[in-house]
């Protein structure tokens, strides 16, 4: 009697846990590439000024990046009369070609995207805090005659406390 | 011979720590959004647009200069960073309708009706030795007498602050209260030796 009463009794099986685990790492690695690749290697010292009327940009896939800081490595190429670099996409600039390699950005930077999100293309002018103005200025300067109008002074978000 | 079996391992909190390790990477990617002060530069320059002198009265224009050691004056008369947006708000509001601030003309705009809209205009001068902190300061404090502007007039009109009111009334607001700040070119007072 005893033999059928065992038999009788059925567990339900465990499942096996172990491939989930891999499942999910799975997605973190996905993130944890795609996070850090959509950064360009930083050439320049970059930290914002802090600000509170900042605004988030309405789409990340619309925004040109403009670095303007001082150089990370002695090698980097300067903009006279001073200590500070313009980087686009990956390489800083001369100041012999700025006209033309900050005419040929905008171009590709628009050739890019499609047509009808052209003109709502925004240039992120990412410029460390200490930098003086005439290098902005002079980039503001190029990016008006190239018609590249809509910009952005990005900054920090300022904690105010009254 | 000893036949030794090997314990199954637990596996199951596995998944509970990588999904914990997802959740945060996801999160810290979507904080990290593109912001800041958002301007629009003026189109470029052509021929025939260079002659043509807008006349625009004294009293609509507040000159704010910011030099080379960060020092700001408005009218010619020296403020702090943090006296610009009273000043600023004075200006584009004219509660008083002072004849030395701009005057208002009235403009029937969609949802609030007629409007005493200011024609002041904010220019700008900054040197080529300005910080660009200072800058960012400078446009910050012009950006907040705006912005608490239209709360004041949205809050007034349609009873909610303008980041909750709907696209329609948010530009109805914008048109009440237009932000308009002219950048002239920039001085070089530092390094006429260089």
């Amino acid at each position: 009697m005893s033999r059928f009463r065992k038999e009788g009794k059925k567990e339900t099986p465990e499942l096996n846990m172990g491939s989930m685990s891999d499942i999910i790492f799975m997605f973190l690695f996905f993130f944890m590439v795609i996070t850090t690749m959509r950064e360009a290697s930083l050439k320049v010292h970059f930290q914002p000024p802090q600000a509170t009327e900042i605004q988030k940009l309405e789409k990340k896939s619309l925004v040109a990046n403009i670095y303007i800081g001082a150089p990370i490595s002695k090698n980097e190429n300067t903009l006279p009369p001073g200590e500070v670099s313009v980087q686009l996409n990956d390489q800083t600039i001369k100041a012999e070609d700025l006209k033309r390699d900050v005419r040929d950005f905008i171009g590709t930077e628009k050739e890019s995207r499609d047509a009808q999100d052209r003109d709502r293309l925004t240039f992120s002018l990412k410029v460390d805090k200490d930098v003086q103005m005439r290098y902005v200025n002079t980039i503001k300067q190029e990016l008006r005659a190239n018609n590249a109008l809509k910009i952005n002074y990005a900054a920090g978000k300022k904690v105010v406390n009254n | 011979m000893s036949k030794r079996k090997t314990p199954g391992l637990n596996t199951g909190a596995m998944s509970d720590i990588s999904f914990l390790l997802l959740t945060f990477f996801l999160l810290t990617s979507s904080i990290n959004t593109e912001q800041g002060i958002p301007r629009k530069l003026p189109p470029p320059k052509t021929e025939d647009a260079q002659d043509k002198k807008v006349d625009i009265n004294r009293r609509n224009v507040l000159n704010v200069l910011v030099n080379f050691r960060d020092e700001i004056s408005v009218n010619g008369e020296e403020i702090m960073v943090s006296d610009l947006k009273a000043k600023a708000k004075e200006f584009f509001a004219n509660p008083s309708n002072d004849p030395s601030l701009p005057e208002k003309v009235s403009k029937p705009i969609d949802g609030i009706g007629d409007f005493q809209v200011s024609k002041g205009v904010v220019s700008l001068t900054n040197d080529q030795g300005t910080s660009y902190n200072m800058y960012v300061q400078v446009q910050n404090e012009l950006q907040r007498a705006v912005n608490e502007l239209r709360d004041e007039t949205a809050l007034m009109y349609f009873g909610k602050k303008f980041d909750g009111l709907d696209s329609a009334a948010q530009r109805a607001v914008s048109t009440a209260i237009p932000m308009s700040i002219s950048e002239a070119p920039p001085i070089d007072y530092s390094n006429p030796g260089k």
